[in-house]
């Protein structure tokens, strides 16, 4: 329903109806002009190019995809993190906790290509078993929140009403805590402070993060959900939940997959933040961001130590982003033909 | 407009509300006993337990102390710290601090996000576009943290052209570095924002017709392509001042300012949860206050918005 | 203005001498897939306050040509080869500071969309004091200039309407500011961009007979890009055919209109609703004139009414802040009856409600008050399962091509989805009904493996037809469903229609706002204006004897409608 706020003037339309528009008549002469038909050949309206090979949306944007080198580098490097992360022992044989006061803070020698901590631990070593917390908490705490944040955010936007009422207001309500002060105060609770694990921090995370996916579903959803295909699959008899699930769900897709991949690379960002501030992973696991955090006394003598696994962290994070660029150009509509 | 200021402003009660609650909730409710943690575990007097839980209400039911916390927060009067300073003097010594480092990274970020922004958005696909765009994503990709060890590090100490670390009272000088960092990433997100905006407006029908007057092309920017891409950039620097105050925690440890994230970040070491809640609570106000403002403006420079 | 056009007057060369003249213009932009040759070839000239009509459909570089004369081509856009001579001075390459000089009071552009052409974050007045600023036409009392400006072009009371936002404007007064601003200058060429495509017929009459009325005063010449052929020979003294970024036509309006050469010309004369005079031939006339003898909504013994609709009532609450609504009447006391086998169009233009009256019967929306009989049953308390059946057997055609298909779908599942709802055949047979559905929308097999983005407007909207078609219903919807088609195409999806209906016995009910296309399509006609029905009567009837004012109006309204062909 569209409310119109200003009425249309319409102007009393004396003898506008009475007069026969007749057309104008020019009192110059004017050339009638025909092109040659052989320049201007005729086709045929509106036919079919049956030579181009079918494409759906999914395999265009995967078509664009492969042809960035932006995407090509980052995915080359998230597989990287990947293998790394699940096999580190394929890419180092020095044992990561295996430290000796005697290395400490030495430089780098055969074997050792990024030389020590002040602890003795060999810098490269931790860096590749140091992986797999970092990706770990960034996955799962990305699963988490477009899993929940996202159901919130569909059935809010699709149903509308109270629910989007209520939902609406608990976002704004956790909006108004910054991730990582509201970070703070749940990782010293008692119950946290006390049994800090990976699993902690995600869910840490995760029940800060969430509203922002909730809201981004949520403007997709209710962009989709307007849509004549949704109303016409509703008119052949498809209930309003088949509607959500077969067809306004997956054409919000494009917006949550950006933003999940983006996010990722800021949660891996954020457990570091919060190892540094030294309530993120316990100490006893590896992790670039407690790496970084027990580098910072060193930071004048030894910055090596401190730059090596931040390194690590930012061009990973970096990937992340830089996928989520890729894959929104690649997904964007307007660069779509159609 | 009237109406429209007084239902933005009813809007931002429940949050407030909710925001408070959410974090009192969350630190004398949860299982475990917040007269322990208070101690960091350590045994204590029965007695000293006793005064403790009066003068933190926890002998009243849940409702009451969250009512009693309210009122605290509103009237100001937050209370003591372990140490006996009256909490409201400490955060009336820190938050000015916390305060000017904010607005200068605030205005750091908006003066040179939009500049960047502008003549990135303009020259769509040209090398400084796309270096500024790779610049932004680094910034983003590198946590806070790094950045200020590694600035202060080179611009600190190696290069010797600031402060690595902020004196006694904080003068501005100071804080410039300080500000950078912290305004940093922001300025990550304003000129990308302001980019896609620019480029946004920049194809718009209405800039063709204002093309096709015969106005300058001068005119043309600065007239209808900035003033209608600042609308959302204006509207992210304003929600982003409350994250400043909040995300300062970081870059006053680093360069030891004695702000408010500082105080907070010493409060939780030490576990002194009364002033936890009191100075969350505190820039949960500021939050939405900052919130309440960005409303107004947004409906300023947008007519459309006015009468919704 | 009143000086110059004296000067212009007085100056008889002037006439011989052409004001804009374009030659062998090529136009090619650069896309990420190589250069596109947009147009190539196009050459037409413009006499001082010779109006001229460049005609084509979507993509055939009408625009492109126009726009090109004052350097507004987009981004990636660049002129290739060929001349732009404006009043002597060859401005093909010109500076940027001489074309900025000519724009605006030497040559003025009106654009097509009245909602995106206006800023939204400046006042009316604003806008429209900076063109005569930039042309240093503001003089001392510019408040006075401007509101003089906004009146000349139609708009009541200017004084009060320049100190409000473009929001607050309706589309067609939103379409006479800019007017006012493209004219604001006297310019002696104005660039009219589909001026009135987005407005409503009636408006956009008014809107014409105004431009029409201010540019013969002014001595204004003008270029008027438009899809409609009727329009043009109605506006102007000359049109220039366009087809695939070429002219291949161009000469006197009526000339063209009467006497087309090339056959694209003649293809464009023969299918535009505008100039047709009666209903595409689906049957014999004889069964048609029986058909309009016994349909007469008094008579309802006639048993074979498929939809019979009585005091069908929609009201809407508007939210008005802070809880206060306020009730908005869409459909009112709204009552017809559609024949079996017949096509019933609802005519009325935005605002009328037509579309409430769609949905209602689609049992997407439920009716206030008033009763909806499909083939002799109730649909007001329908169960779940009677409601499910009922969707077999009524369907919709939207009219947004690019909106009415999920993109993710491929054509093979668009089409199969209504199968598969109601539980139809197995995998294999449905591949063969799908097969069967695409051949009757004359669209090839092998269209079902694609997907929607890689089909033209028309193809999509066949795609919609073989989606509602698959599920053997007996009444078909139409909402607008070749609205937003180029001519040509609609001329073929509408014959698809009526081939359809002789062939599957279909009943229509086809809610549009141009009345072009009822005559075309309909046995009998709704008029609705403002939630109401103001006339109903067979399609003869209501064309050649219109009974109220709003009617006549509509009728009037239809450009081209009155040329004697």
């Amino acid at each position: 329903m569209s409310e119109n706020p200003t009425p249309e003037i319409i102007e009393p339309s004396d003898g506008a109806r009475n007069t026969r528009r007749t057309g104008k008549v020019s009192s110059r002469t004017i050339e009638h002009y025909v092109a040659p038909l052989e320049e201007t050949p005729l086709l045929a309206v509106d036919f079919v190019d049956e030579t181009a090979e079918p494409q759906s949306m999914w395999s265009q944007a995967w078509r664009s995809l492969r042809k960035r080198p932006l995407f090509i580098i980052s995915a080359f490097l998230i597989l990287l993190v990947i293998v790394v992360a699940a096999f580190p022992q394929l890419f180092s044989h020095v044992d990561p906790t295996a430290c000796r006061l005697d290395d400490s803070s030495e430089t780098a020698r055969a074997g050792h290509p990024l030389g020590f901590t002040l602890q003795g631990c060999d810098v490269y070593s931790r860096i590749i078993y140091g992986a797999r917390a970092s990706f770990l908490v960034g996955l799962f705490t990305t699963i988490i929140v477009v899993v929940f944040g996202g159901v919130v955010g569909a059935l809010a936007g699709y149903y509308g009403g109270w629910l989007d009422a209520v939902l609406a207001r608990l976002g704004d309500i956790f909006f108004a805590l910054p991730l990582i002060l509201g970070a703070i105060i749940v990782m010293q609770l008692p119950a946290f402070r006390d049994n800090r694990s990976v699993w902690t921090v995600i869910i840490t995370l995760a029940a800060f993060g969430w509203p922002q996916m909730a809201r981004i579903t949520r403007g997709a959803v209710i962009e989709a959900r307007g849509a004549d295909f949704v109303t016409a699959s509703r008119a052949l008899g498809l209930s309003k939940f088949r509607a959500l699930v077969n067809h306004v769900i997956p054409n919000s897709l494009s917006p949550v997959i950006v933003i999940a991949t983006i996010s990722l690379g800021t949660y891996i960002v954020a457990e570091a933040t919060l190892s540094f501030l030294g309530i993120g992973l316990p100490p006893e696991i590896m992790s670039w961001g407690n790496d970084i955090s027990n580098a910072q006394t060193q930071l004048r003598n030894n910055p090596e130590t401190l730059m090596w696994p931040a390194l690590a962290l930012s061009i990973t994070v970096l990937s992340f982003i830089m996928l989520g660029d890729a894959v929104r150009d690649a997904l964007d509509p307007k660069a779509r033909k159609g | 407009m009237f109406m429209f200021i007084s239902k933005r402003f009813l809007q931002l009660i429940p949050v407030f509300l909710g925001a408070t609650l959410l974090v009192y909730f969350l630190v004398f409710a949860t299982p475990g006993d917040p007269i322990a943690a208070l101690s960091g575990g350590k045994p204590m007097a029965p007695a000293v337990e006793e005064a403790l839980r009066a003068q933190y209400n926890l002998d009243q039911p849940f409702w009451i102390q969250y009512g009693l916390y309210l009122k605290s927060l509103v009237t100001f009067d937050l209370g003591q710290t372990f140490s006996g300073q009256e909490v409201s003097d400490v955060l009336g010594r820190a938050f000015p601090v916390t305060a000017r480092l904010a607005i200068m990274a605030l205005a750091f970020e908006a003066v040179f996000g939009v500049i960047f922004g502008v003549i990135a958005g303009m020259r769509k696909g040209k090398l400084f576009d796309s270096t500024v765009l790779v610049a932004s994503l680094i910034v983003i990709a590198v946590p806070t943290f790094v950045l200020g060890f590694v600035l202060q590090f080179f611009v600190g100490v190696k290069l010797d052209w600031a402060k690595p670390t902020v004196g006694v009272g904080a003068p501005w000088g100071d804080l410039i570095l300080p500000a950078a960092v912290l305004g940093l990433v922001s300025l990550a997100y304003v000129i990308r924002l302001t980019r896609t905006s620019i480029i946004e407006n920049k194809n718009a029908d209405y800039v063709r017709t204002a093309t096709a007057k015969g106005l300058s092309r001068r005119r043309v920017v600065s007239v209808h392509i900035l003033r209608n891409s600042l609308i959302p950039v204006v509207t992210f620097l304003g929600a982003d001042l409350g994250s400043l105050m909040g995300g300062a925690i970081v870059t006053e440890g680093i360069f030891n300012v004695p702000g408010v994230g500082n105080l907070l970040f010493k409060a939780i070491k030490a576990g002194e949860t009364p002033t936890v809640v009191a100075v969350v609570g505190v820039l949960v106000l500021i939050f939405v206050l900052a919130n309440l403002v960005v409303d107004l403006l947004y409906a300023w420079l947008d007519p459309r918005i006015r009468y919704v | 203005m009143t000086e110059q056009t004296k000067e212009r007057g007085l100056n008889p060369a002037d006439n011989q001498q052409p004001l804009l003249e374009i030659k062998n213009l090529a136009i090619t932009f650069d896309t990420p897939d190589g250069p596109v040759n947009a147009v190539r070839n196009a050459h037409l000239t413009v006499m001082p306050g010779e109006t001229v009509a460049i005609v084509g459909e979507s993509g055939s570089g009408k625009s492109t040509t126009a726009l090109s004369a004052i350097g507004l081509l987009p981004g990636n856009g660049r002129v290739s080869g060929g001349q732009i001579i404006f009043d002597g001075e060859d401005i093909t390459h010109a500076s940027e500071k001489r074309i900025i000089e000519l724009r605006g009071n030497s040559i003025g552009m009106v654009p097509q969309d009245p909602m995106s052409n206006l800023n939204p974050v400046w006042k009316i007045g604003f806008q429209v004091k900076e063109t005569l600023k930039a042309n240093g036409l503001a003089g001392n009392n510019s408040k006075e200039r401007v509101a003089q400006v906004l009146a000349d072009a139609g708009l009541p009371d200017a004084k009060r309407r320049a100190n409000q936002y473009p929001h607050e404007f309706s589309g067609g007064m939103r379409q006479r500011a800019l007017i006012a601003i493209g004219l604001a200058c006297s310019p002696r060429l104005l660039i009219a961009d589909e001026p009135t495509s987005a407005l409503d017929v009636t408006v956009q009459q008014q809107i014409l007979d105004h431009l029409d009325t201010m540019t013969t005063e002014l001595g204004t010449a003008v270029l008027l890009i438009t899809h409609d052929l009727g329009l043009a020979a109605e506006r102007a003294e000359k049109v220039v055919v366009m087809y695939k970024g070429q002219v291949v036509e161009s000469g006197p309006a009526l000339e063209i209109l009467r006497n087309p050469q090339h056959p694209y010309t003649q293809r464009l004369v023969a299918s535009a609703p505008s100039l047709a005079s009666k209903r595409l031939q689906s049957k014999p006339l004889e069964v048609a004139e029986d058909l309009n003898a016994v349909v007469k909504p008094e008579h309802p013994r006639n048993t074979d009414n498929v939809l019979e609709i009585k005091d069908l009532t929609k009201v809407f609450k508007i939210r008005k802040g802070l809880g206060r609504s306020e009730d908005f009447t869409a459909v009112d006391n709204v009552s017809f009856s559609v024949k079996r086998g017949t096509t019933t169009a609802i005519v009325g233009e935005s605002g009328s409600g037509k579309s409430t009256v769609a949905q209602m019967v689609l049992n997407l929306l439920k009716p206030t008050a008033g009763s909806i009989a499909f083939d002799g049953a109730q649909m007001n308390n329908l169960s779940e399962k009677e409601l499910f059946t009922f969707r077999r057997r009524v369907q919709p055609i939207f009219q947004d091509p690019y909106g009415s298909l999920d993109p993710m779908f491929s054509i093979y599942r668009t089409i199969e989805e209504p199968l598969r709802i109601h539980g139809i055949g197995d995998a294999k047979s449905r591949q063969a009904r799908v097969k069967e559905l695409l051949s009757q929308v004359s669209l090839p097999s092998a269209t079902m493996h694609r997907f929607p983005n890689e089909l033209s407007g028309g193809q999509r909207q066949r795609i919609a037809i073989a989606r509602a078609l698959a599920l053997q219903p007996e009444v078909i919807i139409c909402d607008e469903a070749v609205s937003a088609l180029d001519v040509l195409v609609q001329a073929q999806i509408l014959k698809l229609l009526n081939e359809l209906q002789e062939n599957l016995g279909l009943t229509y009910l086809f809610i549009t706002h141009d009345l072009a296309v009822v005559r075309e399509i309909a046995d009998d006609v709704c008029v609705m204006q403002n939630g109401r029905i103001v006339e109903q009567s067979t399609t003869d009837e209501v064309f050649n004897n219109p009974k109220s004012d709003y009617t006549r109006n509509l009728l009037a309204a239809i450009p081209g409608s009155t040329l004697l062909i």
